[in-house]
């Protein structure tokens, strides 16, 4: 029993984990971190401008990192769903918001629906090397006229002998320059609405896909974001990944996945960013006392800690349904758009809170708010998840 | 269209024709300055060649003899540009660094500082700001001593404008031990030995050469303290109405643009069978976002009013700065939103425009100082 005096006095150091984290998640959690602190974040700096080297994916596949969740079978580690929340969590201490989107891109969005859809075959071409990091997947599915609209796109795919002809193009692409493979939503059938798509898997040497251009963004600088085309591209029908007509519902689901680790990534990314801003508030001076205890500046770490925490907790309690077999469609939105929110208000209120230094590269603040930017559009827009979430009342 | 006031059918004139040589002389290379992380030093001649370098200043220093009217339509037009921070580093000169010259100026540094940079051939840069005094100006350390026929200058500055580029920096010197409101000066400080400089770079303004200027035993002639001896924190606050004025008039130019353009890129751009202005909810942000940007007009102009007609406008200053550069950077960044992930690449305009936009609710005093000063004048 506790007594009077323990149970009055705010525990503030209180360190239980989550309930959904058992210890053998905490002792991942330490080995990831250590990996990423002693082999990652010393190199954040330089891959801002080269984009990080394919030995990050041959590295975390050795340790194997990049199938925490996936099958043994198939090379992985068979842990549970937790694990990838784990690593979202941990990667985003190397400070590259583009190194974590694109070990996410590989693992989280490409090799789900592969693992998910893929024959025994394609697995073992396609989803074994990528566990070991010796195969890099990335994901097309937003060409230049068609981003949030899925179904708008006109990438085609004709049955051609045995075997597609593919012809379009796919834009703000992911590893989209260093990919061995892309999982390609395509349109089979232009007259049959939803049940006319369908996804393959096209190796990025075969003839005819061309890495058009390497595109230049606001944040995210260490990955690498590619415009493709596809021309004359010709697959055996043993490259369609699941079934011919499914493919818009295959990847709707895939986007489930993705976005709620996305969300994970958000919430650790803001709380990153606050910690390394607390420090700052607790060492500037400005008219004789550190910035921090102005109020109005404490009031804005309490408003920041207060949605970090709001976010955190939405992500868990949705993975936890998630991993407990719910597809919780409308939470997952929710827990999206919300920590995507609150990972660029964070970055941007901590620039506010660093004055001039928030506004230069040294900080690192400035670029903590350029790469939590992208979560506002990437793997759907706010719009659309407000969208998602409101039809889903029947709306 | 008629002018909106305080501007007449002359100041939209000579508005039409700064837009056209912007456009002409300026815009056509502003993505590759951005992207070099530096505009070139012509820039000002031939800004100069306009006489757009001094529109405010008297005809006997080569300006043009008019007033802080026309300059604000300059100030407003410069957002065509598309690169802030080529507009800053203009703005540096003819808002914050030559001012003081031409107010506080002997006669003699008038015509050997604000002369050549009217004339493009001296820029200036103004060094306020220190490595640990930013919004608490008058806790500045950089010191000035007194010794034979001048002083001797040590210290340094940071975040400052124009840094590298600037063949003058009107520098903020602590004259006596205590320095504070009591004991800060101006000093003129030319390029020459023992100043040296190093860029910074920043989440946007990416033209413009901001940078920490190091002073190490400059001996700066008496003929160049600015204004009376200890009194240059009154200089200070005499600048500050105008710059924060400037930066207000800055966001105005910038929102309105930002929104045409977007309004169209939301004609254009289609999602679900129809373009995405037709979805009501990007309707409706649009229309927030023309609300947002009239809105601004509305404040600055009427603030600008004043101040030309000889008010204080200490209060109606203060908040324009304050509400026009937050909202600036958020229509900015709802731009960015509307072109979804086209807002994020380069290509684009947008993604540069919001990273410009967030040094508003920090530069020129930050959003919680603007509060600060507002509290005060309310009297809480
Ligand atoms: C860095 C980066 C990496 C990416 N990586 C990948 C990748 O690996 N693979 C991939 O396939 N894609 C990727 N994307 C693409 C991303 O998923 C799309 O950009 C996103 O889905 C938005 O699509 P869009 O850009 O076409 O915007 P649009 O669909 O053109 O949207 C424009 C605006 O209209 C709004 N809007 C659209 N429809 C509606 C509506 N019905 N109601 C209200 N508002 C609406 C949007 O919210 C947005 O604000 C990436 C994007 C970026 C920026
Ligand atoms: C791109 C750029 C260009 C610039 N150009 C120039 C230039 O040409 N010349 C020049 O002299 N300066 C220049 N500056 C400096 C600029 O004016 C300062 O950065 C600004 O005044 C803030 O000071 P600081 O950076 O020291 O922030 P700090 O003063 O350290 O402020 C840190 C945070 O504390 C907050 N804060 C401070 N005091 C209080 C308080 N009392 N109550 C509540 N909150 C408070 C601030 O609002 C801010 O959020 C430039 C800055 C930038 C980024």
């Amino acid at each position: 029993m506790a007594s009077t005096e323990t149970v009055l006095k705010p525990d503030h150091q209180a360190k239980r984990k989550h309930f959904i984290f058992t210890d053998e998640h905490e002792a991942l959690r330490e080995s990831i971190r250590s990996f990423v602190l002693k082999e990652l974040t010393p190199h954040a700096e330089e891959w801002e401008e080269t984009t990080f080297p394919d030995s990050v994916f041959t590295r975390m596949g050795e340790l194997g990192f990049l199938g925490l969740d996936k099958p043994e079978a198939y090379g992985g580690q068979g842990g549970d769903y937790y694990t990838s929340l784990v690593l979202a969590e941990e990667i985003v201490k190397a400070n590259s918001g583009g190194l974590a989107m694109g070990v996410a891109v590989h693992t989280d969005m490409a090799m789900p629906p592969i693992l998910a859809f893929g024959s025994e075959e394609q697995k073992q071409e396609w989803v074994v090397p990528a566990i070991k990091g010796e195969k890099i997947l990335c994901i097309g599915i937003t060409e230049p006229d068609a981003g949030s609209d899925v179904a708008g796109i006109k990438t085609r795919a004709v049955k051609d002998g045995d075997g597609y002809l593919i012809n379009g193009s796919k834009t703000y692409i992911t590893n989209g320059l260093r990919a061995d493979v892309i999982v390609l939503v395509t349109k089979t059938d232009a007259d049959a609405g939803y049940d006319g798509f369908t996804l393959f898997l096209v190796p990025m040497d075969a003839p005819g896909v061309i890495r058009e251009k390497k595109l230049e963004k606001l944040g995210m600088h260490a990955s690498d974001t590619a415009l493709l085309a596809f021309q004359d591209v010709r697959v055996p029908e043993s490259a369609v990944l699941g079934q011919v007509g499914k493919g818009f519902y295959n990847i709707m689901w895939e986007l489930q996945g993705e976005r709620l680790i996305g969300a994970a990534g958000c919430v650790a990314g803001a709380q990153r960013t606050f910690e390394r801003t607390l420090e700052y508030a607790n060492e500037r001076k400005a008219f004789g006392r550190s910035i921090g205890h102005f109020q109005v500046i404490r009031h804005k770490f309490a408003e920041m800690a207060t949605k970090i925490e709001s976010a955190r907790q939405m992500v868990y309690v949705t993975a936890w349904r998630f991993a407990n077999g719910e597809y919780p469609v409308r939470e997952i939105s929710m827990a999206k758009l919300h920590a995507a929110r609150v990972a660029v208000e964070v970055a941007d209120e901590c620039i506010q809170i660093h004055g001039g230094a928030g506004y230069m590269r040294e900080y690192g603040v400035e670029r903590a708010w350029r790469d939590a930017r992208l979560n506002r559009i990437g793997a759907g827009t706010d719009e659309i998840m407000l969208d998602v979430i409101g039809r889903s009342y029947g709306l | 269209m008629s002018a909106t006031p305080p501007f007449t059918d002359e100041h939209e004139e000579l508005r039409s024709s700064v837009r056209g040589f912007i456009e002409r002389e300026l815009s056509p290379d502003a993505q590759s300055w951005e992207a070099e992380e530096w505009f070139p030093d012509e820039v000002f001649a031939k800004l100069a060649g306009q006489g757009l370098l001094g529109l405010k200043y008297p005809a006997e220093y080569g300006g043009e003899g008019g007033d802080y009217l026309h300059e604000a339509v300059l100030v407003e037009e410069l957002a065509r540009i598309g690169s802030g921070g080529t507009a800053a580093g203009i703005g540096a000169h003819v808002n914050i660094a030559t001012p003081p010259i031409w107010k506080f100026g002997s006669e003699e540094q008038k015509q050997r500082y604000l002369a050549p940079a009217i004339r493009g051939e001296k820029i200036g840069a103004l060094g306020i700001t220190e490595p640990d005094a930013g919004s608490d100006v008058a806790s500045l350390r950089t010191t000035a001593t007194r010794v034979d026929g001048g002083f001797l200058v040590n210290g340094s500055k940071t975040y400052i404008t124009n840094g590298v580029r600037a063949h003058f920096i009107v520098t903020a010197v602590k004259t006596t031990a205590e320095g504070g409101h009591n004991g800060i000066s101006f000093l003129i400080i030319d390029r020459g030995e023992g100043v040296s400089s190093s860029k910074l770079r920043k989440l946007g303004w990416n033209a413009s050469d901001t940078a920490t200027i190091s002073f190490e035993d400059v001996f700066v002639g008496q003929e160049n303290l600015l204004g009376p001896l200890h009194e240059g924190f009154k200089l200070i606050m005499a600048n500050f109405q105008w710059e924060r004025l400037a930066m207000a008039l800055g966001a105005v130019g910038a929102m309105q643009l930002a929104y045409e353009r977007t309004a169209q890129y939301a004609r254009e751009r289609t999602a679900f069978g129809r373009p995405i202005a037709k979805h009501q909810a990007i309707r409706h942000k649009l229309a927030d976002l023309a609300a947002s940007a009239h809105t601004a007009r509305c404040v600055t102009y009427d603030a600008l009013r004043r101040f030309c007609a000889g008010e204080q406008a200490l209060r109606e200053v203060t908040i324009a700065k304050l509400v026009t550069q937050r909202a600036c950077f958020e229509l900015m960044d709802e731009c960015l939103q509307i072109h979804g992930g086209a807002g994020y690449m380069r290509e684009y305009w947008v993604e540069r425009a919001a990273r410009d936009a967030r040094l508003g609710p920090i530069g020129g005093g930050s959003d919680e100082i603007m509060r600060e000063i507002l509290g005060r004048l309310l009297d809480l």
